[in-house]
């Protein structure tokens, strides 16, 4: 379907890194069923760096997509590098979303970030920046 | 073989309907408003297809106004009984909360120009109830208008009833029949009609091209302005082609009414109870009083653009009502005036049956729709809390 580039579509039929991680280290939720699209986010942190990495998502072809391509953004990347992705970046990597779509990318971003907010409230000594 | 089961959104133009149009885009493609031989040839073809389309809803060919399909049927009608109304002070219309957007869009236009509009509720079932609408009419209602058929949940309103109770108050009536028409029986004497709007790329005719029936003695206004055709209602030159062809469609479609409608509801019923089999799902609208065609569900835990879009893949073209697919932040209105919170409304998928529906096609749907609910609750957050617990199952 033309509505979306062909690299949504494959994260859409392929979505990498589904599921749930049990004994996650950071969980963040976002969105609501409200407004039709919520991201939850598990991650596993080993040395400052984002060890493993799996989503659920409730939304539309744009939000799987987005949250498909946000993990494999940050999967073994350094916990600081996943704290600053932007929703555009995740956005461009998918060859662009329907100016519409957009929010549904926004959510990708704010889901690690509250993921990674829960992980430095388990273990506030992590933290670098207090 | 692909499935399309979007028909609610547009139908696929019959042989016969491309047949009988074909000759008048090369052969008579004169200008009805000419005097040249081409012209009064087309003329005639025009004249023609009017009398018989007049004659598929019980009409008279000179309450026919063609047009360029639903929404400017709906636009042309509900203006002009409000500029009637209004010339004899009267500024008050009735209606309903699941019209068109065609409808709903006039009605707030003409709300911003003074005009108050009772919005009637459809309940559960997604029909209006003819006591609430009675006690709703004023002194001062210059128009009902009420939907014959929806097109996103497919219930049936009880027009007959509510044009019996408008003849009754002298109050005009005009129903929006685009999803009726060609369809179910729609007779505008036997069902009380003042105006109705049709639309024949609904019913197997060409886009861009539908008409409005209006009842002798009610007076429409010109919306679109310009030449005389039409009787000077509506200006510009007849889409003769489409015309014919919607003309050749609508007789087909309602000489093949009882064979299809029969065949589709059967269908219709199937899918139903093979959806019904999905946990945590539910039928939108009135089960019994409802077009052949239409299945509308909503699935707990999943949101309806993905449905739609894995659904693609397999082969079924179908719909939605979620946000995503709108392009706004809201689910359709339609399923929210139902009662189905945003959570719910979210997961819905309508089924429209074409024309040539088979029982293969129902299993299909029903297979593929099942399979493709469940991959996708497999990954839901929203399905592992209400599986959990840790929220209640709505549906
Ligand atoms: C109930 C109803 N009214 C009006 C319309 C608009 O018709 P058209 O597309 O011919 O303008 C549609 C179709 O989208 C419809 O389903
Ligand atoms: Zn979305």
């Amino acid at each position: 379907m033309a509505l979306y580039s062909e690299k949504v579509m494959d994260h859409f039929r392929n979505p990498r890194n589904v599921g749930v991680i049990e004994d996650a280290d950071g969980v963040g939720e976002v969105g609501n069923a409200k407004c039709g699209d919520i991201m939850k986010m598990y991650l596993k942190i080993e040395n400052d760096t984002v060890s493993d990495v799996k989503f659920e998502t409730f939304g539309c072809g744009s939000a799987i997509a987005s949250s498909s391509m946000a993990t494999e953004m940050i999967k073994g990347k350094p916990l600081e590098d996943a704290m600053n992705l932007t929703n555009k970046a995740v956005a461009e990597a998918l060859d662009g979303l329907p100016d519409y779509k957009m929010h549904c990318s926004v959510l990708a971003e704010e889901a690690i970030r509250s993921a990674i907010d829960d992980y430095y409230k388990k273990h506030p000594e992590k933290r670098k920046d207090n | 073989m692909r499935i399309y089961a979007d028909n609610a959104a547009t139908t696929k133009m019959t042989e016969k309907a491309v047949e009988a149009m074909l000759p008048y885009l090369t052969g008579t493609f004169g200008n009805p408003s000419s005097l040249s031989s081409e012209g009064q040839r087309a003329k005639e073809a025009l004249e023609d297809a009017r009398a018989r389309i007049a004659r598929c809803i019980g009409a008279a060919p000179r309450e026919i106004i063609f047009t360029s399909g639903g929404s400017e049927s709906d636009n042309q009608a509900i203006v002009s009984a409000a500029e009637n109304g209004k010339r004899k002070g009267k500024t008050h219309i009735v209606s309903d909360t699941i019209e068109h957007h065609a409808v709903l869009h006039t009605l707030k236009k003409l709300e911003k120009k003074g005009f108050s509009v009772t919005y009637l509720p459809v309940h559960e079932n997604g029909i209006v109830r003819t006591d609430e609408l009675e006690a709703a009419l004023r002194d001062d209602t210059c128009l009902v208008t009420v939907m014959y058929a929806n097109n996103e949940i497919g219930t049936l309103q009880p027009v007959r009833d509510i044009g019996g109770i408008c003849r009754e108050r002298g109050i005009p009536f005009h129903t929006d029949a685009v999803q009726a028409v060609g369809h179910v029986p729609v007779n505008v004497i036997e069902d009380n009609i003042d105006m109705l709007s049709a639309s024949a790329h609904k019913f197997g005719g060409p886009k861009g091209t539908g008409f409005l029936y209006v009842r002798k003695g009610v007076r429409v206004l010109p919306f679109i302005e310009g030449g005389a055709q039409e009787r000077g209602l509506r200006a510009g030159t007849e889409n003769v082609a489409g015309i014919v062809a919607a003309a050749a469609a609508l007789e087909e479609a309602v000489s093949d009414m009882d064979e299809v409608a029969g065949r589709l509801t059967r269908l219709r019923d199937r899918i139903i109870k093979g959806f019904s089999m999905i946990p945590h799902s539910a039928l939108n609208g009135d089960p019994v009083k409802r077009l052949p065609s239409n299945v509308s569900f909503c699935f707990e835990g999943i949101e309806g653009e993905s449905l739609l879009l894995l659904l693609d893949d397999r082969g079924i073209s179908a719909s939605s009502g979620s946000a995503c697919t709108s392009g706004s932040l809201d689910p359709s209105h339609v399923l929210l005036a139902i009662g189905r919170v945003h959570d719910v409304a979210h997961g819905s998928l309508r089924i429209t049956l074409g024309r040539d529906a088979d029982e293969e096609q129902a299993d299909t749907i029903i297979k593929e729709t099942a399979e493709v609910v469940s991959y996708l609750r497999g990954f839901s957050p929203v399905w592992r809390d209400l599986c959990s617990g840790k929220t209640g199952f709505i549906l």
